[in-house]
């Protein structure tokens, strides 16, 4: 046999040029495994890097300073009609009480004195001495050790954001502040706490008083529309196109549209809801209820797809067995594809709402971006949501908009989380029952 | 059933059909032996079965005697799962499938068009080929029927319904204590009987079954056998098969189909030991098929 032989080479040949192709192919497996180490390896930096910055950002925006100070509590500076009611605490001079316990407590006088003083303490300290005036009267007379919110400036300067070398001109807070706040601090008078404005606040100019509470409910409402539009619409669209309507070029049309309607950018679905809801029905503006439809329209083609795939993927053995005793149609829908197919259903469904979550451009459109300190009640109170909150914070220029802004992020990101989880435990008790 | 799954089974049909690669009408149009029996429960007369433009069967004429187990035999893709599943009118799932001639039962046209197939799917229920227990639990499983079509008067009385069912089944033994276990967990011969339950359950007058056996062991085999030869005074069975020697064992009647025709009918025992007709004696005999 000579080298030029054609056709089948014979065993002892054979065996040996596999032993010689040996190395090479393991090579090449070695190399590829290598590949998709590293692959993963960049792909978790990322998203260590990704998690460092806005945990180191945002944890921090979870605290904030605070003072604490002995104010006396005068039921005639703070209730000047005596009826406790908002009105009369409203009429009252809360603002004041508080300022002359602070110059007490730093002893000052002289009106440029008191001017910087004053400025320490956050606007919101007033809001909070009448609430507590009016939630308990019995402490109209006595004298309470409370603690107030720091001015976003102050909290800035105790952070080091503000330096102390720069120029007095220079920056927000004059020489005879950081004297102040310097003398509160050797005192213990000032405490770093957990921020129960971000959480319990609404939307605010005053850094130190904004929260996400207002956003977080707007969010729950335009979900809450969101989901109970989209998931009945959706899976019953998917079971009609799937098991019901004849299969024709009309129907093949509607397929081709609702696969393109996923590719859609959102903030085209924003500028048909404003047209439509705002435009032609002229429903007002904000609220969560139009921005649940409009993002109920975005989710719907992800709902409908992964819908019609968990369908098909319902072995047409149940179908047959269903038919063979006698099922009528929707029976066998109903008792046996439905439930077969609802884990994927949710599946579908939970990446669309964690999608419609994170969606901000299709509620700028309807007018979800306007500042609203009102927490919103129902679905036609104006509101907004996290994403566009996030939005705004990172849009205004005080330093401690930056930590809230992360702080925000992680809210948003926990709610995701908290949502998924929910999802895919109701998935799993699903399943479970085969 | 999704259109994909109908169009595979229907391209699958045409499929078959053209392989036959045979003009159906070249084929001798009598069908050997007597077609028709005394006090006939189902009588199907000049029955064609058309897949779009392809032919599956052709005038295929034959009676199905009360409590009388009968089988059909032929090579693959001969039309016979197709005429079975014309009796309980499952072709209809099948988009493209055309079924022509007279099939009654008791007398009743079902083809008619005031004709609901749902109540027919009661009257013949069906065993396929693959065990197909629902995803649900043993009693559910046989629960079903008399549910759907309000058999039971009352709990109670539909639990007599499942015990009795399971019992006819021969399963009630090995089951009775697991009964709200998942019937997906049960071995593959004892799928097979829980579907038989199934179809027993809302008391049927024909039970068709698609190859029942050929994706069981040999013993479960032997069990589904006897369990048909026991059903079999109660029911008509009409079993499609693969297996010779299971026709011979199981039936009192055989029907041997070669593409798209009835070519011979007849007693199980004489058929297969003096086959009239030339093609059976070759299928029979091994010499193709």
């Amino acid at each position: 046999m000579n080298d030029t032989a054609k056709g089948l080479v014979s065993p002892k040949i054979a065996t040996e040029r596999v032993a010689a192709s040996m190395a090479k192919r393991k090579k090449r497996e070695r190399n590829f495994q290598r590949l998709g180490r590293s692959a993963i390896a960049v792909a978790l930096a990322f998203l260590i890097v990704l998690f460092v910055s806005i945990f180191a950002k945002g944890i921090p925006g979870f605290f904030q300073y605070y003072v604490e100070i002995g104010v006396e509590i005068d039921r005639e500076k703070l209730d000047p009609t005596g009826d406790l009611t908002l009105q009369s605490l409203y009429a009252g001079d809360a603002r004041g009480v508080i300022r002359s316990s602070l110059y007490a407590e730093l002893d000052v006088e002289g009106r440029s004195d008191k001017r910087a003083a004053g400025k320490l303490i956050s606007q919101g300290a007033e809001q909070r001495l009448r609430k507590l005036v009016y939630d308990d009267p019995s402490l109209m007379g006595t004298k309470q050790t409370l603690r107030f919110a720091l001015d976003d400036d102050v909290d800035s300067f105790l952070r080091g954001f503000i330096k102390r070398e720069t120029p007095e001109k220079d920056r927000r807070i004059n020489d005879k502040m950081i004297d102040y706040i310097d003398r509160l601090q050797a005192e213990g008078k000032i405490v770093y706490a957990f921020s129960d404005y971000l959480i319990f606040g609404s939307a605010s100019r005053n850094p130190e008083m904004a929260g996400i509470y207002g956003a977080f409910i707007g969010s729950i409402l335009t979900l809450t529309v969101c989901l109970l539009i989209a998931f009945p619409i959706g899976v019953a669209t998917a079971i009609y196109l799937e098991e019901i309507a004849p299969k024709n070029r009309i129907t093949e049309i509607i397929e081709i549209n609702i696969n393109n309607l996923a590719a859609v950018p959102s903030v085209v679905f924003g500028i048909l809801g404003l047209a439509v809801f705002i435009g032609i029905f002229g429903m007002p503006r904000s609220i969560p209820l139009i921005g649940g439809v409009v993002l109920a329209l975005m989710t719907l083609p992800t709902i409908i797809i992964s819908s019609r795939a968990a369908i098909r993927a319902v072995p047409p053995s149940v179908r047959e067995a269903a038919l063979g005793v006698g099922a009528s149609q929707m029976q066998t829908i109903f008792h046996h594809v439905i439930p077969l197919a609802m884990p994927g259903m949710l599946t579908g469904t939970i990446i669309g709402m964690a999608q419609a979550l994170g969606e901000t451009a299709p509620l700028l459109m309807i007018g979800m971006v306007a500042f609203i300190v009102d927490v919103p009640g129902s679905v036609t109170d104006p509101g907004t949501v996290l994403p566009v909150q996030i939005f705004m914070w990172a849009d205004f220029a005080e330093r401690m908009f930056v930590q809230k802004t992360s702080a925000a992020i992680i809210i948003l990101l926990a709610f995701l989380i908290t949502m998924n989880a929910a999802a895919i435990i109701i998935r799993k008790k699903l399943e479970r029952r085969w | 059933m999704t259109m994909e799954h109908r169009k595979m089974i229907d391209d699958r049909k045409i499929k078959t059909a053209e392989m036959a690669n045979i003009d159906l009408t070249e084929l001798p149009n009598v069908t050997v032996g007597d077609i028709s029996v005394e006090n006939p429960r189902m009588t199907a007369r000049q029955v064609q079965v058309n897949y779009g433009d392809k032919v599956a069967i052709q005038d295929v004429s034959l009676d199905i005697g009360s409590c009388e187990v009968i089988s059909f035999i032929g090579p693959s893709g001969c039309g016979k799962s197709t005429f079975l599943r014309c009796l309980n009118r499952m072709n209809d799932t099948i988009k493209s499938c055309r079924v022509s001639g007279d099939i009654r039962l008791n007398g009743d046209d079902i083809y008619a068009p005031d004709v609901d197939v749902v109540p027919l799917r009661a009257r013949v229920g069906m065993v396929f080929q693959k065990p197909n227990p629902f995803p649900k639990s043993i009693f559910d499983n046989v629960a079903y029927g008399p549910k759907i079509h309000g058999l039971a008067d009352n709990t109670g009385h539909l639990k007599q319904i499942v015990q009795e069912a399971l019992e006819r089944a021969g399963l009630w033994s090995e089951v009775h204590n697991r009964l709200d276990d998942p019937g997906t967990g049960l071995s593959g011969g004892q799928q097979q009987r829980l579907c038989i339950a199934r179809a027993i359950a809302v008391s049927p007058e024909i039970i068709l079954m698609d190859e029942p056996c050929s994706a069981l062991d040999p013993i479960a085999t032997a069990r589904i056998e006897q369990l048909i030869h026991e059903l079999s005074s109660e029911y008509s069975i009409v079993i499609v098969t693969h297996s010779l020697q299971q026709a011979a064992r199981v039936s009192k009647r055989t029907a041997y189909f070669h593409l798209g025709r009835l070519i011979e009918v007849g007693l199980t025992d004489k058929l297969f030991i003096k086959p009239q007709h030339e093609m059976t004696n070759n299928y029979i005999t091994g010499r193709f098929g």
